[in-house]
């Protein structure tokens, strides 16, 4: 018996340790380094609007979502009131069982995720689970309040 | 599965974090027992219980049954209701992970047992502690290991 409750001790301590990691690291914002940008994370303006989506003259954010993910409601919500009251930015939603080719070429792992893309249609930052009023701020902090010098042809 | 011809229900989102509090407590004990017959009984009482959970959602549970009962009535009404298709996916996560352990368990595996019982015990703790989302977490590599969905 004293070895079944050294494994539910050593359980409790894993689940304490996962419970802080993953709430802190909910939505999370994690700037692409410039070094990182490949052809993969410019040009979204392009497919944006092919998709019918208006990407903003200053920020977009882009939510990859799922059915069963519940963080994907409460983010839309927050990131959809923070474009109506900022200039420039808006919110696309995109289902990842609707565009698996986008969560490819995203490398998107878990939902929400959300992609910064700034005024070319590069992303410049990132963030994966559920995101507070403040985070949303802090991913649009990340975009370059002036257009993008050299921007990719 | 089931079509869903209408809006899917809603329900209130504390229900789920109780009966993960439930369940985990539970499985606790079956770490507890260890590997036995005991254990693979109560281990075979959880993963039934997430049989309606999986199909409906967990309001149609036992444990969901206890929160509306003897729960709901002392708390305020929540802010807002949530989509039942998270949570029922979590339910179904719950019902494999245990289910495992069972049918390992009855085919004279009792070792699998508990480790089964600790896997599907953190899952339900981070569930009913910090509201981990399952669907959030393994909706996607769960289509990665079905190429046909890619």
């Amino acid at each position: 018996m004293t070895a079944q409750w050294t494994v539910l001790a050593a359980l409790l301590v894993v689940t304490a340790v996962l419970a802080l990691t993953w709430r802190s690291a909910q939505g999370r914002v994690r700037t692409t380094a410039p070094g990182a940008v490949d052809a993969a994370a410019t040009g979204w303006t392009d497919e944006l609007v092919a998709q019918g989506m208006t990407p903003g003259a200053r920020a977009t954010f882009l939510q990859l979502s799922a059915e069963v993910c519940s963080a994907c409601r409460s983010t839309a919500r927050t990131l959809g009131a923070l474009a109506a009251e900022e200039p420039g930015v808006t919110h696309v939603e995109v289902d990842v069982d609707h565009r698996p080719d986008l969560v490819e070429r995203a490398r998107v792992h878990r939902t929400p995720t959300v992609l910064v893309l700034d005024a070319a249609g590069t992303e410049v930052a990132r963030a994966s689970g559920g995101m507070t009023p403040a985070r949303a701020r802090d991913a649009l902090a990340t975009v370059p309040s002036a257009p993008v010098a050299g921007r990719t042809a | 599965m089931t079509v869903e011809t209408t809006d899917p229900p809603r329900i209130d989102p504390r229900g789920p974090r109780v009966g993960a509090g439930i369940t985990a407590l539970l499985l606790a004990v079956v770490v507890l027992i260890g590997p036995t017959t005991p254990a693979l009984v109560l281990l075979t009482v959880v993963a039934l219980s997430f049989v309606p959970g999986a199909v409906r959602g967990p309001q149609a549970t036992w444990q969901g049954w206890l929160f509306r009962t003897l729960v709901r009535p002392r708390l305020a009404p929540p802010p807002e209701l949530e989509d039942v298709r998270p949570p029922r996916f979590a339910q179904t996560v719950g019902l494999v992970v245990t289910g495992t352990g069972v049918v390992a368990g009855w085919a004279g595996a009792l070792a699998v047992v508990p480790w089964a019982a600790g896997l599907a015990f953190v899952a339900a703790a981070l569930n009913a502690t910090v509201g981990l989302c399952l669907g959030c977490e393994l909706y996607l590599l769960g289509r990665r290991l079905r190429p046909s969905a890619r």
